[in-house]
This record gives structure tokens, sequence and C-alpha cells, in this order.
């Protein structure tokens, strides 16, 4: 009995120190995202080669952007967005930008496999989450700004939008640079082999399903003739 | 082997996801699609969607060959006429199957045939009158040439210079030839008298004679062959596009003809095909403007007195950029020869407003063109020919928003007439759903309504459109008949509010597009004339809201603007106040930390001590 308690108490204790330890790790991942933003170069090496990023702050990071891109569509001032809201479906929204996401890593990931790129499917999905920041972080309170701007006054906006755009494009690409290991002429010619990757998949994906769905219907339809049969 | 397990269960899932996802976005827009309202008046709110909306106008009286009395006029009813011109009180039909021009007067709701013109004034007789008047002048001249002739003869024999003197003899022949050549002169001039008389008694001119003489085959006809339009001017001469005698014939208001414009013998105008005018538009200075069958340079242009001037405002080519490179690279000359070549497109109809500006629609165009605003179906031509069309709403004029592709039932809106009321409102009318389509000067559509089908209000064959005040007349070439709207008390509340703006009454509109509110909640203008009243009232936030219901950005703005301004002059302080208390917290907490660290410090080097 007493064996038995002295056994779980540090249990206990180390459990609870783990997670303390674990939060403290995440906290200081998602931290470690404004040094990546405004470092890529260095930033992204350390991320992946000395484990300074988590794969919860990439999913944070992923949510937050999706977050972001539902809030602007229902917040922004009238003025700088034509959403027809009353038409909006916030999961069809959130969805048509993390599927193209997703396929896209995993194309690059298909692709760079193949031509020694050093990246994992963990590093590159890591990697893409922290590039989407500075979209959260430009437009996030640009949804605000826009509340306390006019139509005249609209340039300033759009300016910062696309300054997150072209930020977040170009830390996509020194991301997969240093990911891969890759020079920066291969990673041009990578994000153009992964498009095309993407596409393959999506076409494989679609001619699965048209299949399994006639395979289906096959079977569908045998059991109804037996059954026609048998009364 | 649970690693593939895994990345198969997320391919799967992926795959789900994306089948459901344009299922889901195919579902959220479908309704109102085509352009189907089930309403018979509606209008396009700020997405694009139809919104049904009250009656703005009504169907007063159809006019037909029955009600008109043309069964007892020599018993033709009107076939597939073509086109209707309004002048004043007088309607004119040009009532092209069978070949004449039908004046109809108005009073009111009465619609009476003043007169049925199937030729013009000026019979054969008249033109032999004409001609005897023109021969004797030309004689009479012939014969004051002689008389000159023979007193210089007379002067030269009489000459005292000559070397040799003149016989009597000849002197007393000069003397008699001159005698006789004056007496012809005389018979001459008295016959010229007459027949100019004679001439002027049956009402007719040289004029008419040189008109006739032109003519190869030596006579004017004075008959219409298929007249597509008519044009009335200011000071009443009636033009008629007399399609198929390849002409367009000036008149005076009694039917004199005045003036043939025919195929013009100008560099400009290609000589081998045949001039067939289709429509035209006279403006105050009594230009004539000719829209003509295979011409596509735009409009050919009359001076008054007959003489062309060229022609102005030609549709400009529509290059699409991949069709060009197909063309140009890929196909083999006999297939570039056979396939159309890039040319412009000719105008469907034409029509002048008060400021003399012509309003042209175009029906030939790729429908993907249209919501993009390149295949600009109405456009307003100023007299170098420009388009000047105001286009300030979202979308541009373009009829219908919504339709089913690449069918030739429904397709996009195309407008076969267009006609300009007298502040600036066009109303098209659309033959693809017979439906009718006005817009304010701005480019707003203020209301669409109409259909297709037998009943009174829908067309089956809509091709011409005009207007009285604010009704409308449309005539429909398969019914043969005119349908006569007039505005309903929503469709002229709406008139008044424009018309009260434009005078500067905004108070006065305000409150009219309030009750036009009150009857279809669904109308932007209004909301937004409303917007500008209460923003007049220095009701910034009240604005605010009205244009935000509007969608219009730029009053927003403006309004937004001054809404902002007393904002901050009204919380100066409490902004101050905030940003002060931002700026000084972090700098009295760090005073404080430094302090607390001196005296750790401090008590340190004592302990050390």
């Amino acid at each position: 009995m007493s064996i038995a308690k002295s056994v779980s108490k540090p249990a206990k204790a180390i459990k609870a120190e783990s997670r303390k330890a674990w939060w403290k790790n995440y906290a200081s991942s998602l931290r470690y995202s404004l040094y990546v933003i405004t470092h890529p170069f260095d930033g992204f090496w350390d991320l992946v080669h000395e484990k300074k990023g988590s794969i919860a702050a990439a999913h944070t990071f992923l949510f937050l952007f999706l977050l972001t891109r539902v809030l602007k569509l229902m917040l922004t001032s009238f003025q700088f967005i034509s959403a027809p809201i009353q038409h909006l479906n916030i999961f069809e929204q959130a969805l048509s930008l993390l599927l193209p996401f997703l396929v896209l890593c995993l194309a690059n990931w298909a692709m760079t496999t193949l031509f020694d790129g050093k990246g994992r499917f963990k590093d590159i999905y890591m990697a893409m989450c922290y590039a989407l920041v500075p979209y959260v972080l430009l437009q996030l309170p640009m949804i605000l700004v826009s509340n306390m701007l006019t139509f005249e006054e609209g340039s300033f906006y759009s300016v910062f939008l696309s300054v997150s755009v072209i930020w977040c494009v170009f830390l996509v690409f020194v991301g997969l640079m240093e990911i891969h290991d890759y020079g920066p002429g291969k990673t041009f010619i990578f994000l153009i082999v992964t498009v095309v990757g993407a596409l393959v998949i999506i076409f494989l994906v679609l001619v699965f399903f048209s299949l399994l769905s006639d395979a289906i219907a096959y079977f569908i339809s045998l059991y109804r003739e037996i059954v026609y049969r048998l009364y | 082997m649970r690693a593939m397990m895994k990345v198969l269960a997320v391919l799967s899932c992926l795959a789900l996801l994306m089948t459901a996802v344009p299922a889901a976005a195919d579902d959220s827009f479908n309704l109102e699609r085509d352009g189907f309202s089930t309403s018979y008046t509606y209008n396009y709110d700020y997405w694009g969607d139809a919104q049904a909306s009250p009656d703005a106008y009504r169907v007063s009286k159809v006019i037909d060959s029955v009600s008109l009395g043309l069964d007892n006029l020599g018993g033709t009813r009107i076939r597939k006429a073509q086109s209707l011109f309004v002048k004043g009180q007088e309607l004119y039909v040009a009532d092209t199957g069978n070949n004449r021009i039908i004046q109809i007067r108005m009073k009111g709701d009465d619609f009476r045939v003043e007169r049925v013109i199937s030729e013009a004034a000026g019979t054969i007789e008249d033109y032999t009158h004409a001609e005897n008047y023109y021969n004797k002048t030309k004689e009479y001249e012939a014969k004051i040439a002689q008389t000159l002739n023979a007193e210089k003869a007379l002067a030269a024999l009489q000459d005292p210079s000559r070397d040799q003197l003149a016989s009597d003899e000849e002197i007393a022949k000069a003397t008699t030839d001159l005698e006789e050549a004056r007496a012809a002169e005389e018979t001459a001039h008295d016959e010229a008298m007459t027949a100019e008389e004679n001439a002027k008694a049956a009402g007719c001119r040289i004029w008419q004679y040189e008109a006739w003489k032109k003519n190869d085959e030596g006579a004017v006809s004075t008959f219409f062959n298929a007249p597509n339009d008519i044009a009335v001017d200011e000071a009443g001469n009636i033009y008629v596009a007399d399609t198929n005698n390849n002409r367009v014939l000036k008149m005076d208001k009694d039917l004199n003809v005045i003036w043939e414009f025919t195929k013009p013998l100008d560099a400009t105008f290609d000589q081998s095909i045949s001039f067939l005018p289709n429509k035209l538009v006279v403006d105050v200075a009594s230009r004539v403007y000719v829209l003509c069958v295979n011409v596509n340079k735009g409009l050919a242009k009359f001076e008054e007195d007959g003489t062309f001037s060229g022609f102005i405002g030609a549709n400009a080519v529509s290059i699409n950029m991949a069709e060009y490179i197909w063309k140009r690279y890929f196909q083999t000359k006999e297939q570039r020869a056979a396939s159309e070549s890039f040319v412009p497109t000719e105008y469907e109809n034409i029509c002048i407003d008060k400021d003399g500006f012509i309003y042209a629609t175009n029906t030939i165009f790729s429908e993907y063109d249209l919501k993009s605003d390149s295949a600009k179906p109405i456009r307003r031509l100023n007299s170098l020919g420009n388009d000047i069309l105001i286009k300030n709403d979202r979308y541009p004029p373009i009829g219908d928003q919504w339709w089913i592709q690449e069918s030739t039932q429904n397709g996009p809106s195309r407008f076969t007439d267009i006609t300009v009321l007298d502040n600036d409102i066009y109303v098209a009318v659309d033959r693809t759903r017979g439906r009718l389509f006005g817009y304010d000067s701005q480019g707003v559509l203020l209301w669409a309504f109409g259909t297709k089908g037998n009943v009174d209000g829908a067309f089956t064959g809509a091709v011409s459109v005009e207007h009285v005040g604010y009704s409308l007349l449309v005539l429909d070439q398969l019914k043969n008949n005119i349908t006569v709207f007039t505005p309903t008390e929503y469709g002229s509340m709406i008139f008044d509010a424009i018309n009260s703006y434009l005078q500067g009454q905004y108070d006065q509109s305000a409150e009219l597009w309030d009750a036009v509110l009150r009857m279809n909640a669904n109308y932007p203008l209004a909301f937004r004339g409303i917007g500008r009243a209460v923003l007049r009232q220095n009701d910034f936030q009240g604005a605010m809201k009205y244009f935000e219901m509007a969608h219009d950005r730029e009053n927003y703005g403006r309004a937004f603007k001054l809404y902002r301004k007393e904002w901050v002059e009204k919380n100066i302080w409490w902004i101050i106040l905030i940003v002060a208390l931002l700026l000084i917290v972090p700098l009295v907490i760090g005073r404080m930390k430094r302090m607390k660290w001196e005296v750790v410090m401090h008590e340190h080097s004592k302990v050390r001590k």
C-alpha cells in the first residue's frame, strides 16, 4: 500500500512536470515564429534541424490562418470587400483553403522525396504553417483597421494586404529551400512541379472515387437482381 | 503498413470532402438563375440576384389594326411593322410588310389614324409638268443665247473700224435675224412662265424633276419598298428609310419629295455593296444618321443638303487573344479564308436623345464579354462617335444578369431598340425574353419587366420602343400590335424622386424615396437617395446606415469620414488619456523596477562590506 503510494506520487509529479514542459516548449515554439518570419534563412534551418518548432504550433498557425480568412470575410468593412455573406458557408470557405494547402504539401513531399529533398512530410507541413504567420499577423489587425478607413484611403489597406501575401510567398520559397537543402533555382522548379503534382493527385482521387462509386453501384445492382430473382 | 493505412485514410477523407464541396457550392447559388424571375417586374440587387418588385408599369392599352380601324381603311392590316416614331402627339408606324407608313394621332388614351402614307406626293403627271417646265426653261435659255449671238453678229457688221464695210443686205438680214430671235425668246419666256405656273399649280417643284432625272430609269418611284424606319425633324420633314429602294426619302409634311439620299459615291463607302438603309435618326440640324445593312463602319452621316459626310461611331473590332493566336499561327491559309475575319459588327438600332447624342444598341457579341463590359450592348455616341455612356453601377447595363449559356431560346438579353426619356432615363427592349429594362442616367437599373407570351403586356417579337412623356409604346412585329404602358404609382414615384433630385429638391426627393421604400424594400437607389438627404442633415451615422444598405461605397466613405472626425473631436480627451497611459505606465513601471534593483544592489554592497 505504502509502496504503491510512494510510486504513484512521483509518477503524478512527473506527468505534471512533463505537461508543464510541453506547454513551455509550445509557448517557445510559438514565439519562435516571430524569429522565423524576420530571419527566414536561419529561422527555417533551425526550425527543423534544431527542433525549435513544434507540430502543435504549426497546427495553431494553420488554424489561425483559416480563422483569419473567415473573419476577414465576415468582419471587414463592406467598403473593401464584397463577400456575398448570405451565400457563404464558413466551413466551405475554410475547406477551400485547407484542402489545397494539404494537397500542395503532400505533392511537394512526394516530389521532393524522389529528388533528394531532405525534408520529411512533417517538416514541410511545419515550415508551410510557419510561413503563414505574416498573413495572420497583418491581416487580423487590418480587419479592425478597415473599419476605421474610408473608401478613398483604401490604398493604405490594400498595400498591407499585398505586403502580407508577398511576405508569405517569400517565406514559402525560403522555407522549402532550407528544408530540402536546395538552391533557389531548384526550389523554383520544384514549386512548379509541386503544382503539377497536386493536379495529378486531385485527378487520381477523382478517378478513384468515380471508380469506387461505379463498383458500389455494380454490387448494389447485383444485389437487386438477386433479390428480384429470389422473390 | 500502419503509416500507409493512415495516408490512405487521409486521402479518402480529402476526396470525400472534395466531392462534397462543389455540390455544396452549387446549392447556394442556384437561386434565381437565368434571370427567371417569377415576378413580372423585378430589379437586381447588389449581388446580381433578381428581386421581385411592384409593377412600375402597367398595360393601359393595346392598339392593333382592328382598334385603329385599319380594316375599314382599305382593309390592310399591319404586317411585320418594324419601327415606331413619336413626334409631339403624332405616332408614326413603319408598316414594313405593307410598304407604308401609318400616322396616328394620340390624344390622351385615344389613338386615331391620321393618314396612311403609302407613297410620296407627286405622281407621274406632276413630273410631266416639272419636265415641261424644265424643258421650257432650257429652251428659253437657248433662245437667250441665240438672241445674244444675233446681237453680236449685228454689232460686228456695223463696226466702223472694219476694213471693208458690210453691204446693206447683210445688215438688213442680221437685223431681221435679231428681231426673229427676240420674238422667239419672248415666246419661249412666255411658254416657260406658263409651264412654271402649271407645275406650281400641280404642286411640284423643279428639284423633283432633277431628282427624277438623276435616276437612270427616269422616274423616282413614289412608292415605298420595305420602309424600315421613319423619323421626323423639327421642321416637320419626314424621313423614310426606304430599304429595298436603296434610298432615304426626305419629304416635307405634305409628302412632297425634297431630297433622296442614295448610295454615296464616296471612296469610304464600299461601292460593291448595295445601299440598304435600315434605321435612321435626324438631329436638330436636320443631319441624317443612317444605319445601313452590311455596313460595319458605323452610321452614315448625311448633311442637310443631302451630301454624304462620312461615317461616325464605328464599332471597335473585338479581338480575342486566344482566337487571334489560333487564327494567325495555327490555321492554314484555306482555313483562315473560310473562317470569318475580324470585323466590327453592325449596330442593331439607334435613337437620338434631346441633347443630340445617339444611343445605339448592339446585339452581336460574345456572351462572355458582357459582364466584363467589353461587349457594350448599349452605347451613347457623341459627335466624334465615341461611347460616352455613364456606368456607375456595379453591373454594366446589359439587361439580365443570368442566362442559360449557348442557347438559342435563352442566352443573354439582346436589345432591339432603345428610347431615351427626357430626364436621360433610357429604356431598352430585349427580344430574347421580351423584357424592357429601364436605366437612369448613371446606368443603374430602375426596373425590368415583361415576358414572352400572348397576353397583354407580354411580347413574342418586340422590335421597337418609343415614349410619350413617361408612357412607353412597344411594337411587336409578330403580334402586329402596339402595347401602351403607363407608369403605376410606384413607377411614377421613382421618376418623381429622380427628377426632384436633379432639380435640387433633395428633401422632397428623400420623402419620395421613402415612399418608394415602403412599396419595395429591395430598392438600393431609394436607400441611396434617403442616405444623401440624411447626410445633408448632418446625421452621419444614419447616412452610413443607409449607404451601407445601398452598398454605396463612395458615399459611405464620405459620411464615415465626417463621422470619424466628429467622433475624434468628441472623444479627444479619452484618446489622449489612453495614449498617455500607454506611454506613461510602462515608463513608471520601468523606473520602479530600476529603483528596486538599485535598492537591492545597495543592500548587496552593504552585505559584501
